[in-house]
């Protein structure tokens, strides 16, 4: 399994959630959403009911991938911000440090440049909590306390029991 | 990469199915769209050409069930087979945990089952991922077309490592899921032996 494996905590998943929800608030957005860049939806604040977040988590990471690929064939390393405009609702876009992407929701009650301003104070804040979370991943991948792994005592039973 | 998060108990694992161009890739994805509950499932989404030729990717996502307390989800990916779309095989390939490769049983197709399985080898060593490490299933697809070739010299061409393969007909839906079922196990029991 590649090394970068995606583990989140109780502790982390409420300092994400807590910053998520204070991006909302302050932007006055529709709804926000955090994305890892594989398309795997991690946490969302705002009234998340009308919409496909699953989908919307995997064509987000698409739409990120391809302008990346974009971004190098012009020589660029990536593009960070993408930003579509639609006739009631936006969407502006951001990847946080090469990991995981925050995408931003909006209509006319806010505006482009409140949403950039506030994006790029929680991204400093997303940074660290996520360069935590690798750290602690590793500490405890390193340190053989699987005390809570849910893996340890995996059948085959348990797995076929899956596909019944 | 798979992504286990403690605090709302999910795990989301990433497979890709990889193959030529009209090997059944998307015909997989939406035979298994078909026969899952709808409470196991999200929507299929098909970024694909007018000719209903996968322009970047299908996606399909399920939520299976639970394993000790967790939720064990998959996200299923389709690549654009098409010897052009390179540049986006490469992108649906980051972060897999485990790949399907889809061969075309017809004789007429070797060549590019191969070429397509050295494409997935290559694509892979770029990302720091040897196939050989991987959860990997091979499935022998069309196995209802009169011109195809044997099993056993598919074997020989495609699967020199012997890893598991199916015979499949993706139209009507032998083999589709064991093949899944096969690498999702597969994955499942690496994620054991890490954490
Ligand atoms: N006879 C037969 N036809 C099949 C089978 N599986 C798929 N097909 C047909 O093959 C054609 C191509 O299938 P797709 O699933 O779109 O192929 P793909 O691999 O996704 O192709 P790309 O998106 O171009 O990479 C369709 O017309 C399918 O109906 C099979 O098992 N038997
Ligand atoms: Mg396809």
């Amino acid at each position: 399994m590649s090394s970068s494996d995606l583990i989140m905590y109780e502790e982390e998943f409420s300092r994400i959630d807590e910053e998520l929800q204070k991006l909302y608030v302050q932007t006055n957005a529709m709804v926000v959403f955090l994305v890892d860049k594989n398309g795997q939806l991690i946490a969302s604040a705002g009234d998340t009911s009308d919409i496909d977040t699953t989908s919307l988590a995997s064509l987000t990471a698409g739409n990120i991938a391809a302008t990346g690929g974009i971004a190098r064939l012009l020589g660029e390393k990536e593009f960070t911000i993408l930003f579509h405009e639609g006739e009631k609702e936006n969407i502006h876009i951001s990847l946080i440090g090469q990991r995981v992407i925050l995408v931003v929701i909006f209509d006319k009650r806010s505006s482009l440049g409140l949403v950039r301003l506030r994006v790029k104070k929680a991204s400093e804040a997303f940074v660290k909590i996520f360069s935590d979370i690798t750290s602690k991943s590793e500490k405890v991948k390193s340190s053989d306390s699987f005390d809570e792994s849910p893996f340890a005592e995996i059948s085959d039973e348990d797995i076929d029991n899956l596909f019944k | 990469m798979s992504f286990i998060n403690y605090s709302s108990r999910e795990i989301n694992c990433k497979i890709v199915y990889y193959g030529p161009g009209l090997c059944g890739k998307t015909t997989n994805l939406q035979y298994v769209y078909k026969k899952t509950n709808p409470d196991q499932k999200g929507k299929l989404i098909s970024l694909a050409t007018e000719t209903e030729r996968t322009l970047f990717f299908d996606f399909l996502p399920l939520a299976l069930g639970d394993i000790k307390g967790f939720k064990v989800r998959f996200h299923l990916y389709t690549v654009p087979g098409q010897v052009f779309y390179a540049a986006s095989r490469k992108l649906i390939l980051k972060g897999v945990d485990g790949v399907v490769f889809v061969a075309d049983s017809q004789i007429e197709r070797m060549e590019a089952n191969i070429e397509s399985l050295d494409d997935l080898r290559i694509n892979l060593a770029e990302q720091g991922y040897d196939l050989d490490k991987l959860p990997y299933t091979v499935q022998y697809n069309k196995r209802d077309l009169p011109n195809i070739a044997p099993v056993e010299s598919m074997n020989k061409l495609l699967n020199p490592r012997e890893v598991p393969y199916f015979e499949g007909v993706a139209v009507t839906g032998p083999g589709v899921f064991e093949t899944l079922k096969n690498v999702a196990k597969q994955v499942l029991t690496e994620l054991k032996k890490h954490y």
